[in-house]
């Protein structure tokens, strides 16, 4: 495993980006005929025809484009955000912070504001949250 | 008609001879060979096209895949730098970890084979902690043993990228459908597995308590407050009196990354207690179907443990040898959930866990007996 090897990671094909802007190009002209032939008599059904396939064109290469950037975004590991509860044992006092390095639970952290008894961790978890989940009827 | 068709139509010259049906001859046969160039491209090419939209299929999930597992490299190496203070470069020696191997024992002969997968183990995880003591060593215990855990992740990443590059490769080289297909279906689990993995990493790097660690929770849980001591091997037991029980609560060690030998410590407590014991009640994540929900609480019976089974197997002749009934409590989760930070729905399952193992005890023993609750998995961000 080379150091060279990970900068290509981040890079997308360029022949495929190639082909995406050739169609892209290619949609563009056919909607600029079509509008062309559209002012021509006689030409309407061919306009018609340009324009659709100008059209879907567009849609495609641009729904690619959004795709592979969507995947170049996804490709990256994220850490998700943690939280670490802290509570005092004697008075019950509770805050939430930021998970930091060095937290686990049941460590003892920094006395309490209010009682000066050194409070505990009691909690570190991710909070996910769901997307809207599909009805099964099972 | 086709566009080409319509296109040619709109051209015609008024001399154009109109074919008896309607059209004019040139658009005719347009059709025509735009049907016949379609039925035969799909007829005769049609399975290489799938071939070749599969192995596209494959390209991306490893293209991804390798940005996973440089991602993981570049993780771990950064926190030993950052965590082992090493004057030289770790790189090289990560990379040659990386590349580790354990071959299993013959089981040609399977009698004894646990024993000797056992050993593989034993000299695996010393040769393994050895190596992270080079590489970082200014690390203490906890610090090891999470890197140990990082750098075990960003290893079966590599792993996974090498063997879907290999049938990808073979795919493409013997041009065989069923190559390529055989990967491909099972893509999804794979990419699901490594993306799993993938956010373990910076748990392990930051020692964040892991789904996997839930039945560690639990057992932390019950034996808060109370006086532990070490059992062999990285594993800590406490006495709790539970329900008018004495209860022996067995963990792996942490609050660093460590499954412990939980089978050895249930068989030091059973013979400790020369066998007298009511009852074992194990503690597990264990992977739900799809459907079920994550964090729900279920009991059964049997070694609820994972691994490579030799822990289960010595818990089971253990109990074999005294007739000792043992039952499990399991909270659901999947692959995902197992290996990255512990989850809130897992979190708050435990009082739910708690709650059915003191049912259990209730309900399966009486007043004075002796019980084990042993908590399975991994103990990262769990102390003690």
């Amino acid at each position: 495993m080379s150091k060279a090897s990970s900068p290509t990671t981040t890079k997308i094909s360029s022949f495929m980006l190639m082909i995406i802007f050739i169609v892209l190009a290619l949609s563009l002209t056919a909607i600029i005929l079509a509008i062309n032939a559209w002012y021509t008599p006689g030409q309407e059904l061919t306009a018609g025809y340009l324009l659709l396939i100008g059209v879907l064109g567009v849609a495609m290469s641009t729904y690619i484009l959004f795709q592979t950037r969507k995947r170049m975004l996804r490709l990256k590991i994220e850490a998700p955000s943690i939280t670490t509860t802290i509570e005092c044992r004697k008075c019950g006092f509770k805050s939430v912070r930021e998970f930091q390095r060095g937290d686990y639970i049941f460590k003892e952290v920094e006395p309490c504001q209010k009682c000066n008894v050194n409070m505990l961790i009691t909690a570190v978890y991710r909070e996910v949250k769901e997307r809207k989940r599909e009805r099964f009827p099972f | 008609m086709n566009i080409l068709a319509v296109m040619a139509s709109s051209q015609q010259s008024p001399q154009t001879a109109q074919w008896p049906l309607g059209g004019d001859t040139f658009s005719w046969i347009l059709n025509l060979l735009f049907y016949v160039i379609f039925i035969m491209v799909f007829m005769v090419y049609g399975q290489r096209i799938q071939m070749y939209s599969m192995l596209k299929e494959v390209e991306g999930s490893l293209y991804k895949l390798k940005c996973i597992k440089d991602e993981g490299r570049k993780i771990a190496i950064e926190t030993i730098k950052e965590i082992g203070k090493s004057q030289a470069d770790p790189a090289a020696r990560v990379d040659r970890f990386l590349e580790y191997f354990t071959i299993s024992p013959q089981s040609l002969d399977p009698a004894g084979v646990v024993w000797k997968l056992e050993h593989v183990l034993d000299v695996r995880d010393t040769r393994f902690k050895d190596e992270v003591k080079l590489m970082a060593p200014a690390a203490d215990e906890t610090q090891a043993n999470n890197l140990e855990n990082t750098l075990e992740a960003a290893m079966a990443l590599n792993y996974i990228y090498k063997i879907i590059r290999h049938f990808y490769l073979l795919g493409k080289k013997t041009l065989s459908l069923y190559i390529i297909m055989q990967i491909q279906m099972i893509l999804p689990l794979v990419m699901r597995e490594a993306e799993a993995y993938a956010s373990a990493l910076k748990a392990f790097a930051y020692g964040q308590p892991i789904g996997d660690g839930a039945g560690a929770l639990i057992a932390a849980k019950l034996m808060h407050g109370n006086e532990t001591r070490k059992v062999p091997k990285d594993c800590v037991v406490s006495t709790v009196l539970i329900e008018g029980r004495t209860a022996y609560i067995i963990k792996a060690e942490g609050p660093g990354g460590n499954v412990g030998k939980i089978g050895e410590a249930v068989k030091t407590i059973i013979e400790e207690n020369e066998g007298k014991i009511a009852t074992i009640v194990m503690v597990d994540a264990a992977l739900k179907l799809e459907g079920e929900v994550v964090g729900e609480v279920a009991e059964g019976v049997g070694a609820a443990i994972g691994g490579p089974g030799v822990d289960q197997f010595k818990i089971e002749e253990s109990i074999l040898k005294y007739r000792i009934p043992i039952n499990a409590v399991i909270v659901k989760e999947d692959i995902g959930d197992a290996v990255s930070p512990m989850r809130k729905e897992i979190f708050d399952a435990a009082d739910k866990a708690i709650e059915r193992i003191k049912q259990v005890i209730l309900e399966r023993t009486k007043e004075g007996d002796k019980v084990i609750i042993a908590g399975a998995g991994n103990t990262i961000g769990i102390s003690p």
